[in-house]
């Protein structure tokens, strides 16, 4: 149960994604970006197995059964892959912004489509 | 001594990352001290590249290479730097380009936005580090780290044609990262790890299911790479961004692109090399087939280029496809004499950049577009007037020389090394002992021949509009230190044919090396411990 919803979780947000990436304003294209950042981050952790309360850490050296806990080291790629999803969503923001300001559209071309 | 030798493989990744941060605290009126600073780091740089490249050199292929395990962890739990040829080979090439690039900006363009000294440095950390780093997951920090560096040298220097370009190439290179986390993790989940040496050696004893998982990584974390490499079709962003951008920052992107080509060629070496039971080959036919289609997309990119920006950003393209398909084409000896075009037309087209912004400079705006219609209408012999004796600056003479080198250099043809790598790539296709050629090699060999001819019409013409019809008889200023850099990539190119005999005995055995990816894979994972590293700090 747990699996099918995070799954669909991962798929909804990914669809939503991919569908404002291809929008023809910045603003939604920055939308869609973080969404679908969002969804990579949860496939990252899906990968390192869904667990439901085992902890990541060790808490005595001595012998463990590894069974016991949780993969530490899909959630520790995920802190990163937040924050440098995060520090370029802002960057992006800027750009967008000046963008904005440069063109006075908000269209992607930088110019409206002839209708 | 010794000591402070091992600690060698990591300068080219601190140092510019400790120069970069120092230069953020300067006032940003210290204009000459940071210059200062930027080519001493650069300066450096090169000189450690050098020394590491001579260090790879002298280990025999297949019995091991150099590694540097950060923080002393051994190597599939620790994070690990290893230098081999190809690695070494590329901090090279990237500190050559570094040093030009620098040069040039010091003349004009560091002088146009805040800060480009550091974005500058970061961006030579983030290849250095993707050069170096045998862990997938660093992999991408460090592709991260340069993407973030070359989103500020996309917009250095500000206008709307960058701002505009730089927006869709931010939000592709995200999309692209976003990729790379997919597969980076996918391939974690198949197999438990993420360094490379790691993953490779556990694809033989997959089982039948995780197998296509893993494939579908690579073909997800390939598509990511591709991207970078500018591979068709998802290439369209390239050439109008390269072209948008400040001379300096496309001359660096030149190696960026080939960044995309190297990773490729290292992890799909690796990966599926030929112990890799049922995966071995994996995806051969599609890099093959891509790398065609690159080419004849960047051919018909050069011929219709109006503008000497574009046509430089479609080489590019040429030249990523030409890697690609040689890459794809699985043939060892290839590679070789590809690794050999890879140098050559990197140093070419970083030229090529640079010197566009020059001969830019000799014309009025919309002249391209003006002599293309003037070709197409035919009414262009009505100005030839009597023309007899006039005599061309040598500026203009400079100029007008380098840019034949840089022709020469990028479709091929004697006595630049360009020539060499075709001509090399070209034998090794055809040399089969005795089998028959297949018809992939000879559709590759006619590709690379008649994209050489079309570099050559469309640079010909572009020469002829820029030196020959100048609209404008002003003398462009051009300064020594714009000048010396191009000058000096192309005496480079020139030394690689003139000393082609070691440089192609260098290419020759990385290529060996990345045939026989066993030797990486133990030398990575049970490096010989010797007595370097402190044990005791090891838990």
């Amino acid at each position: 149960m747990m699996e099918l919803i995070f799954a669909l979780a991962v798929g909804v947000l990914t669809a939503s994604g991919v569908w404002l990436l291809l929008r023809p304003r910045t603003f939604q294209v920055i939308i869609g970006l973080s969404l679908l950042s969002y969804a990579v981050n949860l496939f990252i952790f899906g990968m390192g197995r869904l667990r439901i309360g085992a902890p990541p850490v060790l808490e005595n050296v001595e012998a463990v059964d590894p069974a016991l806990y949780a993969d530490p080291l899909p959630q520790a790629l995920v802190l990163t892959a937040i924050v440098i999803s995060f520090a370029m969503t802002a960057l992006f923001l800027v750009v967008l912004l000046a963008s904005r300001g440069l063109t006075g559209t908000d269209h992607v071309d930088g110019r409206e489509d002839a209708r | 001594m010794k000591e402070a030798m091992d600690h060698l493989i990591i300068v080219p990744i601190v140092l510019p990352l400790i120069s970069g941060a120092l230069m953020l605290l300067l006032e940003e009126r210290r204009r000459s001290l940071k210059a200062g600073i930027g080519i001493a780091t650069t300066v450096i740089l090169l000189v450690v590249s050098l020394v590491l490249l001579q260090q790879a050199d002298e280990i025999a292929p297949g019995t091991g290479l150099r590694t540097y395990q950060l923080g002393n962890w051994p190597a599939p739990f620790g994070i690990v730097l290893v230098l081999d040829r190809l690695a070494a080979l590329m901090l090279v090439l990237t500190s050559v380009l570094g040093v030009a690039t620098l040069l040039y900006a010091l003349a004009r363009w560091h002088r146009a936005g805040p800060r480009f000294h550091t974005i500058f440095q970061i961006q030579l950390m983030g290849l250095n580090g993707a050069f170096l780093t045998g862990d997938l997951f660093n992999l991408f920090v460090f592709f991260e780290v340069l993407l973030a560096a070359s989103y500020g040298l996309v917009l250095h220097g500000d206008g709307k044609a960058r701002v505009r370009a730089g927006l869709a190439y931010i939000a592709i290179n995200l999309t692209a990262s976003l990729l790379f986390l997919i597969g980076a993790s996918l391939a974690y989940g198949v197999t438990g790890t993420l360094n490379m040496a790691d993953l490779a050696s556990r694809v033989p004893g997959l089982a039948p299911g995780d197998g296509s998982l893993l494939a579908a990584a690579a073909a997800i974390l390939g598509t990511a790479f591709l991207m970078k490499a500018g591979t068709w079709p998802l290439n369209f962003w390239l050439p109008t961004t390269y072209a948008a951008a400040a001379a300096p920052a496309a001359a660096m992107f030149a190696i960026m692109s080939k960044l995309g080509v190297y990773v490729i060629l290292r992890l799909w070496s690796l990966v599926f090399g030929p112990g890799a039971g049922p995966l071995a080959g994996f995806g051969a036919d599609w890099l093959l087939i891509g790398g065609m289609l690159t080419i004849v997309f960047g051919m018909i990119g050069v011929l219709a280029s109006q503008s000497l920006p574009r046509l430089a950003g479609c080489s590019v393209l040429v030249s990523s496809g030409t890697l690609v398909a040689a890459i794809g084409l699985g043939n060892g000896s290839v590679i070789g004499s590809a690794l050999f075009y890879l140098v050559s037309s990197t140093l070419g087209i970083a030229a090529l950049f640079l010197l566009v912004e020059l001969v830019e400079r000799l014309r009025d705006p919309g002249a391209d577009v003006l002599a293309v219609t003037m070709e197409v209408y035919g009414d262009s012999d009505e100005e030839l007037e009597a023309e007899i004796g006039v005599a061309i600056p040598a500026t203009v003479a400079l100029l007008g020389g380098s840019f034949i080198a840089c022709a020469l250099l990028l479709a091929g043809l004697p006595p630049l090394s360009g020539f060499v790598a075709k001509f090399g790539m070209m034998a090794a296709m055809l040399k089969t002992n005795g089998g028959a050629v297949p018809t992939s090699a000879w559709a590759l060999i006619a590709l690379l021949t008649v994209s050489g001819l079309a570099t050559l019409i469309a640079m010909t013409r572009s020469g002829i509009t820029s030196f020959w019809a100048r609209m404008s008889d002003s003398v462009p200023r051009v300064r020594i230190i714009e000048m010396a850099p191009v000058v000096a990539l192309l005496l480079l190119a020139l030394g690689l044919t003139i000393g082609g005999g070691p440089a192609m005995r260098y290419m020759e055995s990385t290529a060996q090396a990345l045939q026989a990816p066993q030797g990486y894979m133990t030398g990575v994972l049970s490096p010989p411990r010797g007595d370097d590293g402190p044990a005791e700090t090891r838990p």
